[in-house]
């Protein structure tokens, strides 16, 4: 898949429901370990072939389950999962012939580098000389080419998350699954491994599910992202789309910043709603099916707010109070007092003259409607939605 | 200035050290002094070296060959008599009966007749007279000249005392240091003449009794570890609120009165117990084909393997417990079927438990007593038996250390070869 082809597949999936082969579909699949809690509910899921799908959200949200799950480690409840179109409820993990690289790496420390990398191979009968070509192969597809008779506790970090990965793909799955890999790294290495593993996962065009609580390495990697909170997919989206696009008030806040204003739909015209939210009239985008008098949340990206604006620019305009101004190197983020809600956060590009603001003084805000979502509010996130 | 901070540098070890300093106290008190003491016991006899000084330097210069001197006679009559009167007699009489035996009686009888009825004609140079002029006397004394009252008179008490032998024995028995309980504990004898020769055939306890004891430690081990590494590996792998629970369970045995359990093995494996009782009800075997499991080297074995069990399922869970899962579900993930994974991945992460509890079972059943005296019978006995059997009744000491001594450098030499193999550093106990 090429870069063009990768950006033509997100407008695509940008505009309408993805398309290609599926490789992995849950179908309301449910989870519970104790018959009470429901790890996972009502699963609807579809990852395409060669596509990399990045399950997404806080600890316990169930996306860890999920893939436990399609690895074969955990059952599900209820529901099925298929993989290339076969139901897999009843296959071991170890036939499902799928990649798996783990949260700390879980390589053999007993074995050597090569030991490693030659045990899939070994367990599946491939005859030495092709299985040592090919473990070079994938030791080469990682960078790590020559490494064959380290041991796993003579490398660093990065080194180690390369030898599990390269030990997932070296009996050529095609689906490979990642369970928060680059977690135990720091943040440097961590940015160079995101484009390792893209740069791999693209030259291979394999299959990729990627758990992580990180939005930020979500977005950097993935194709497209499910957001998941409290066992249920809020949202499965490209990320422009899931930052732009934001169906719910847990997606929206988690993806990035958002100030979140509460109100009640007084007026609904298209797309275009009015919201009372009690200490002011609100213009703003309607994303969910919302009719006068529901509660509705309000989510307006702090970047997308303007500080001191003009009057008339804007068809949402406050008076709010500065609380306080933080200098953050390229931008400033500034704290006000506005709509009944103390915590409003304006972000500034640091240019020259960013407006002279100081603390205390009371300034002019501003924003769009189409840049303020008017959303689901979260109480309802836990039904039907 | 500097000075004092080398000091309070230097202070806090030395606090260390004088918080140890009761232990080693006491570990110096009931440990190294008694093996110290029982290990010199094996190769140190003094008694008849202390008793029989006078004879002794005298035998030194005798040519081995004939009856020894009137110097000798006499010498020995004073000191058995001396010994006879310090209530050491007995002592040395069983020393040198064990060199040659009978001779404890020709002593015995030898001093207390001696006591009644001292050789009169020896008035002359009875007493505290000076060794050397007796010395002249003496090689003038051989060929049966009348100036040989003892000679005669301790002839006449026993015919032994004209035998080299008996003399020989004696001046065996003098040795101050002697290997003779290490050639013993091995099966080996000193002959008259030095040599080092086998004991007779049907006199080689030594040698297969440590061979067997080995052998059964050897078996006990393996038979732990085959019965404990599942029992092990189940709590490990059982989740967190059941471990506690299943690991009760091993500990309970374990906390539980030795003679209680050993008791309890009789009552199960006994000709009318328990076990027995149910093969017959099934009709296995008949009324008159009842098994013998105990009072022998069965009971023995099933005994210790289940007294020393926890010990062997105690490092290996602490092991095991490290182990994190994510090894084996790579494996699976990565295509092994369990045998494979456990074979090539979770086995050899358990090792140092394996060494681990190998090493503490073999050691402990190597010195096992307690449950081979209960339940071993005569067949089922091991070395300990033996060493407690030549401390407790036969009251030869000397040999008991040595039994011990051989024993002890058995299992350092194990120990040590255990280390060259698997490696005492990867070994972990909890």
């Amino acid at each position: 898949m090429t870069e063009a082809d990768r950006v033509a597949a997100r407008g695509a999936a940008g505009a309408g429901p993805p398309s290609g082969t599926p490789h992995v579909e849950f179908i309301g699949v449910d989870k519970t370990y104790d018959g009470v809690t429901q790890v996972v509910r009502d699963l609807e899921l579809t990852v395409y072939a060669g596509e990399f799908l990045t399950l997404l959200g806080p600890s316990g949200s169930g996306k860890t389950t999920c893939l436990m799950m399609l690895a074969g480690f955990e059952a599900p409840t209820a529901g099925q999962i298929r993989i290339a179109g076969q139901r897999v409820e009843d296959v071991p993990p170890r036939r499902r012939n799928i990649g798996m690289v783990f949260q700390n790496y879980a390589l053999f420390p007993h074995m050597t580098v090569g030991g490693n990398l030659a045990f899939p191979l070994e367990v599946r009968r491939i005859d030495r000389s092709s299985a040592e070509e090919r473990v070079r192969r994938a030791l080469a597809l990682v960078r790590l080419t020559g490494f064959e008779d380290r041991k796993p506790g003579e490398l660093s970090g990065g080194q180690q998350q390369r030898v599990a990965i390269a030990r997932a793909l070296v009996f050529e799955p095609s689906l490979v699954l990642m369970d928060e890999p680059l977690g135990a790294l720091d943040r440097r290495l961590r940015e160079e491994m995101q484009y390792e593993i893209r740069r791999i996962q693209r030259a291979l065009g394999v299959t990729v599910v990627y758990v992580t609580h990180d939005q930020q390495e979500a977005m950097a990697m993935s194709d497209r992202v499910a957001v998941f909170n409290r066992g249920r997919i809020q949202q499965v989206a490209p990320p422009e789309v899931l930052y732009e696009e934001p169906e719910r008030g847990f997606v929206a806040t988690f993806i990035g910043d958002n100030n979140l204003l509460h109100g009640r739909v007084v007026a609904a015209r298209d797309d275009i709603c009015t919201v009372d939210t009690g200490s002011g009239i609100v213009q703003a985008f309607l994303v969910a099916p919302r009719a006068v008098g529901d509660a509705v949340t309000l989510a307006i990206r702090p970047e997308r707010v303007a500080l001191a604006a003009e009057p008339g620019l804007y068809s949402n305009e406050f008076e709010a109070e500065v609380d306080d101004i933080a200098f953050l190197g390229d931008h400033l983020r500034v704290r006000v007092s506005v709509c009944g809600s103390s915590g409003f956060v304006v972000k500034i590009p640091n240019r020259v003259g960013h407006g002279g603001v100081l603390e205390d003084d009371r300034v002019r805000i501003g924003w769009t409607p189409l840049d303020c979502r008017a959303l689901a509010p979260d109480e309802e996130d836990g039904g039907s939605p | 200035m500097t000075a004092r901070n080398a000091r309070k540098r230097v202070a806090p070890g030395l606090r260390a050290w004088f918080l140890v300093l009761p232990l080693a106290a006491f570990i110096g008190v009931t440990f190294v002094a008694p093996l110290g003491a029982m290990l010199t016991r094996s190769a140190h006899m003094p008694v008849v070296a202390d008793a029989l000084p006078e004879t002794l330097r005298l035998l030194a210069g005798w040519d081995r060959g004939g009856v020894p001197g009137e110097a000798a006679f006499r010498a020995l009559g004073h000191e058995l008599v001396a010994a006879r009167e310090t209530r050491t007699l007995g002592q040395v009489a069983s020393r040198v009966n064990r060199v040659e035996g009978g001779l404890r009686s020709v002593l015995t009888r030898t001093a207390r007749q001696l006591r009644s009825a001292a050789p009169t004609p020896g008035v002359a140079v009875d007493g505290g007279a000076p060794a050397g002029s007796e010395r002249t006397d003496s090689t003038q004394g051989p060929g049966g000249t009348p100036a040989a009252p003892w000679r005669d008179a301790m002839l006449a008490m026993d015919d032994a005392w004209g035998d080299a032998s008996t003399w020989r024995a004696i001046q065996r028995a003098g040795e101050r240091y002697t290997g003779r309980h290490y050639l013993h504990a091995v099966d080996l004898d000193e002959a008259p003449d030095g040599a080092i020769v086998a004991q007779p055939e049907d006199l080689r306890i030594y040698l297969p009794l440590l061979g067997r004891t080995l052998v059964v430690s050897l078996a006990v081990t393996a038979l732990c570890l085959v019965l404990g590494y599942p029992v092990a590996y189940l709590i490990a792998q059982a989740p967190p609120a059941r471990a506690p629970l299943l690991l009760l369970l091993v500990l309970v045995p374990f906390w539980t009165s030795l003679l209680v359990r050993t008791t309890s093995w009789i009552v199960l494996l006994q000709t009318q117990g328990v076990v027995n009782d149910l093969l017959v009800a099934l009709g296995l075997i008949g009324e008159d084909g009842r098994l013998a499991m105990i009072y022998n080297m069965t009971g023995t074995m099933v005994a210790m393997t289940h007294v020393l069990l926890p010990f062997m399922v105690l490092p290996l869970y602490s092991v095991m417990r490290t182990v994190p899962p994510e090894y084996m579900r790579a494996a699976t993930s990565l295509g092994a079927a369990f045998p494979a994974a456990f074979r090539r991945v979770y086995w050899p992460r358990t090792l140092p438990g394996v060494g681990a509890g190998c090493l503490l079972v073999f050691i402990l059943a190597i010195g096992y007593y307690i449950t081979p005296a209960l339940v071993g019978g005569r067949t089922g006995q091991l070395i300990s038996n033996m060493i407690a059997y030549h401390m407790q009744q036969s009251l030869n000491w000397g040999l008991a250390a040595a039994l011990g001594g051989i024993l002890l450098v058995s299992i350092l030499l194990l120990y040590l070869l255990f280390d060259r193999l698997v490696g005492v550093e990867r070994m972990r106990l909890g």
